[in-house]
């Protein structure tokens, strides 16, 4: 991709608590908040930050299946619910599975560029409370080809990555595996009770890492290769983030340093109906993640942050692997080795990720930009990591199905 | 006849009822079970809901479908498989809603007897009346052709005078199961000396497949369960009262120290008098009923039961599951008062706990609650630990404790003396498994 035709900022993140099982305050047979509270409550969290509906230009909402989670579509219409200022300025939504989140970031980014707005509000959300798990399989199904949900999984996400585990185990051991995911599951936890809006928040496991490699996968009960501590939970939640051109971010007030600059990017598709060529290797992720590096001119170990899409730890491994970080099925050592640890070499999902943040399908893109934005500028309370200065860029990483609709961008502080 | 054969018409006779239900539940699903393997495929399997109540028929139908829609959430794997050649059954969502649908489809609610003329197979669940089972039983056998088999609930009545009462020779076995049927994992199996050996391998291979613990009990009306139980509840009032006289309190406080003691003390899921509630004081009423006659030098029966029921006071359960008013008041499944049965009124737990509380003594630290227990690999230590400080103790909430854990091994060994229970080990696994407490009565705790 071409050098940036002008500058991108993001600025103003904001999240909502990650809703689900894990949160002390969640009750599954009590009323919750719905899919207009949490668009709400984010796109307010957002323009507190910029001075007011005023200040922008147009919005855009990612979200994967309100349209069954919520049986709601036309989403954009709860944009002005934000505040009626909004009104009669331009809003959309997009949809890329549990990569929605990314594309409402590269939307945001595409108006700044095309000069047609200068700030935009972007956000994205999901809330799957709405329905028991074992019928959310059949929604979050719909980010695979439906033509080959009959033969898929009750459970049809994770049986997806459960067979990427099983021919991972299979090639390079069981044994050095489970203790590479084990680990990723001890970091997301240990990270995740640092934010407060983290769904394992108040996770108080005493050692989480000898509770994920106690509890083995078991095929009856659940998918063969991976036990439910190997998978982000059902979450509900909502993030927003204003992407601003420096005109924008002047508009709002906001300085460059509490502000981050987006100075690569990249979105590449895998087609959906073909299955993966190699399952212990993702293809779309190694993609996207070098051409955004390309297209700002890094190098991986220039980066300091990364948030990778861990819908599963075996996708944080495969991750790990494809961004070349370590070999291939060497990628669980290099994890359980403590590299990706909040004090390792690399950071990872420095909030907890989507397995201790939660994952919002719909949301998941947004938060890990606000994450790294809260990371480069020193907003991160509690859950603050040391950004070196030879290393001083983050990266997201944001997947919908199956290594299929994959955003990747490179960010440095502004 | 086949395992399939025998279940492919069977029927439940007091289906709308409590334990009626939950047999029909789990008989409906172990019938779809079969009927999708793929042998099966042409098979019709039929069970008749027989009820007197039609209401109760209708409420039936409504239990059922929400209860095999659990049942369906929790084996959608097992569905998707036995699915697998159904095309038109892509989602959870489809494959579920069929599988409900092929289970009630097996169900035929009926209110009249005439439903079981057919079936080889006849589960008895209507209330605890020995002469009512008996015309039942015999009415259906003199026009059903199938010499069938059938397997009565009953928790109290000697199967051996059912068998001969009702003509039924070697057909007829005691299938009893734990409230409720869908939860409780205990069958406790009463077999007379002519119940043939097909209809109990029978009945050890569906229990089987029902996933339940079965323990053998010989035939002596209330078998281990309700001979443990009644003597346990009977134990319970006569402390109650015998502590109301020695303290000179009123008899609803010596209630509420009992059920404590039974509860907090002894680890147990329920206090005794919140258990009498919970199976019904009319219940509790007909058992003893049964029991008594067999047990004429043990006295089966309490004047403040006769007196409850007197006032109309009976416990028991709404069809929603919430828990009705007896000994002790429930507001949201909790204890909030207890019934003066002087003054024919609840008294306010707030006005007497305190009292009562600081009357019976501090629990020891190593107090464990029966919750937190239940799982725990290390149970017996824990137990142990905190009865030895009990047994230690001056506090009068420990020397009852003490005492009542005493009298209770006493029941335990009572019914493998009197030969109810052939052994020691199946008399803990009832209590264990079928009323779900955390160690069984025979135990060297309290010694």
């Amino acid at each position: 991709m071409k050098k940036l035709r002008r500058k991108v900022y993001m600025t103003a993140g904001y999240n909502t608590v990650s809703l689900g099982t894990g949160r002390r305050e969640f009750h599954p047979k009590k009323p919750r908040p719905g899919i207009e509270h949490y668009i709400s409550e984010a796109g307010k969290g957002v323009l507190e930050k910029i001075g007011g509906p005023d200040n922008v230009d147009e919005s855009v909402l990612g979200n994967f299946m309100a349209a069954r989670f919520n049986k709601q579509a036309n989403l954009p219409g709860f944009i002005p619910m934000i505040d009626e200022k909004l009104q009669w300025k331009p809003a959309t939504s997009v949809e890329g599975a549990c990569g929605s989140g990314g594309l409402a970031l590269t939307y945001g980014i595409r108006s700044i560029l095309a000069e047609t707005a200068d700030v935009v509000l972007t956000l994205g959300v999901e809330v799957q409370n709405t329905v028991k798990a074992i019928y959310g399989a059949d929604i979050l199904a719909g980010a695979g080809w439906y033509q080959k949900r009959k033969h898929g999984h009750a459970y049809f996400f994770p049986g997806q990555f459960s067979d990427r585990a099983g021919a991972y185990y299979e090639k390079y051991g069981f044994e050095r595996a489970r203790k590479g995911m084990a680990r990723w599951f001890a970091n997301a936890m240990e990270n995740a009770r640092l934010d407060p809006t983290a769904q394992e928040h108040h996770n108080t496991v005493s050692d989480p890492y000898a509770l994920a490699l106690k509890m083995k996968p078991n095929g009856t009960a659940f998918v063969d290769h991976l036990s439910v501590l190997d998978c982000s939970k059902v979450s509900d939640g909502a993030s927003g983030i204003a992407i601003c051109s420096e005109d924008g971010l002047e508009r709002i007030g906001v300085d460059k340093k509490d502000a981050v600059e987006v100075i690569g990017w990249a979105q590449v598709i895998r087609d959906i109906t073909n299955d993966p060529k190699d399952l212990t290797e993702l293809e779309a992720i190694p993609r996207a993640a070098k051409q955004a590096m390309e297209s700002a001119g890094v190098t991986i170990d220039q980066i300091g942050t990364i948030e990778t899409h861990d819908c599963f730890s075996i996708a944080g491994i495969l991750a790990v692997e494809g961004l070349g970080l370590a070999k291939k099925g060497e990628g669980a050592d290099w994890v359980d080795a403590g590299n990706t640890a909040r004090d390792g070499y690399m950071p990872m999902n420095t909030t907890g990720g989507l397995i201790g943040w939660g994952h919002p399908t719909g949301a998941t893109g947004v938060h890990q930009a606000v994450t790294i934005w809260q990371q480069l500028t020193g907003k991160a309370g509690k859950a603050q990591i040391d950004i070196k200065d030879d290393r001083p860029y983050g990266m997201t990483i944001n997947m919908g199905g199956d290594d299929v609709t994959v955003v990747a961008i490179v960010y440095k502080r502004g | 006849m086949t395992y399939e054969e025998r279940l492919q018409n069977a029927s439940v006779l007091g289906a709308a009822g409590k334990m009626g239900s939950g047999i029909l539940l789990l008989t409906a699903v172990e019938m779809a079970d079969l009927s999708l393997k793929p042998e099966n495929k042409d098979k019709s399997f039929v069970l008749n809901a027989i009820d007197i109540d039609p209401a109760g028929l209708s409420g039936l139908m409504k239990y059922m479908r929400e209860q095999v829609r659990k049942v369906a959430e929790k084996k959608t794997v097992w569905l998707r498989k036995a699915y697998a050649d159904r095309d038109d059954l892509v989602e959870n969502f489809d494959i579920i809603d069929e599988y409900i649908f092929d289970v009630l489809n097996i169900v035929r609610p009926a209110t009249s007897m005439e439903a079981a003329y057919k079936s080889n197979l006849i589960f008895e669940a209507v209330s605890e009346n020995r002469a009512l089972k008996v015309k039942l039983l015999s009415g259906i056998d003199k026009n059903n052709p199938n010499k069938p088999w059938y397997f009565t609930n009953t928790s109290s009545v000697p199967i051996n005078l059912i068998e001969s009462e009702a003509g039924l020779d070697g057909r007829v076995l005691g299938f009893h199961f734990y409230n409720p049927p869908a939860v409780q994992r205990l069958v406790e199996l009463i077999t007379t000396e002519k119940t043939t050996e097909e209809a109990i391998a029978f009945a050890q291979e569906y229990a089987k497949n029902l996933r339940k613990v079965v323990v053998p009990s010989n035939d002596f009306a209330g078998f281990i369960g309700n001979g443990h139980f009644m003597r346990d509840a009977l134990h319970g009032l006569k402390e109650a009262e015998a502590l109301a006289a020695e303290k000179d309190i009123p008899l609803y406080e010596a209630v509420y120290i009992i059920n404590k003691i039974t509860q907090d003390y002894l680890v147990r899921p329920m206090g005794i008098f919140q258990l009498i509630d919970y199976v019904g004081i009319d219940v509790v009423q007909f058992i003893l009923n049964v029991m008594n006659p067999f047990n004429p030098d043990e006295g089966l029966q309490h004047h403040l039961l006769d007196k409850m029921m007197e006032q109309g006071v009976k416990g028991g359960q709404y069809s929603s599951g919430a828990q009705k008013d007896g000994f002790l008041r429930y507001k949201g499944g909790k204890i909030t008062g207890v019934w003066d049965i002087h003054k024919q009124h609840y008294v306010d737990l707030e006005e007497f706990k305190d009292e009562c509380d600081e009357m019976m003594g501090a629990l020891p630290e190593s107090h464990v609650a029966w919750k937190s227990i239940i799982r725990n690999r290390n149970k017996d230590e824990l137990l142990r630990q905190f009865f030895d400080d009990l047994k230690s103790s001056n506090e009068l909430g420990a020397v009852l404790a003490v005492n009542y854990g005493k009298r209770s091994k006493e029941i335990g060994e009572k019914l493998v003396a009197d030969k109810v229970a052939d052994e020691i080990d199946h008399v803990n696994t009832v209590m264990l498994t079928g009323f779900y407490h955390a160690y069984g009565p025979v135990n060297n705790f309290f010694d």
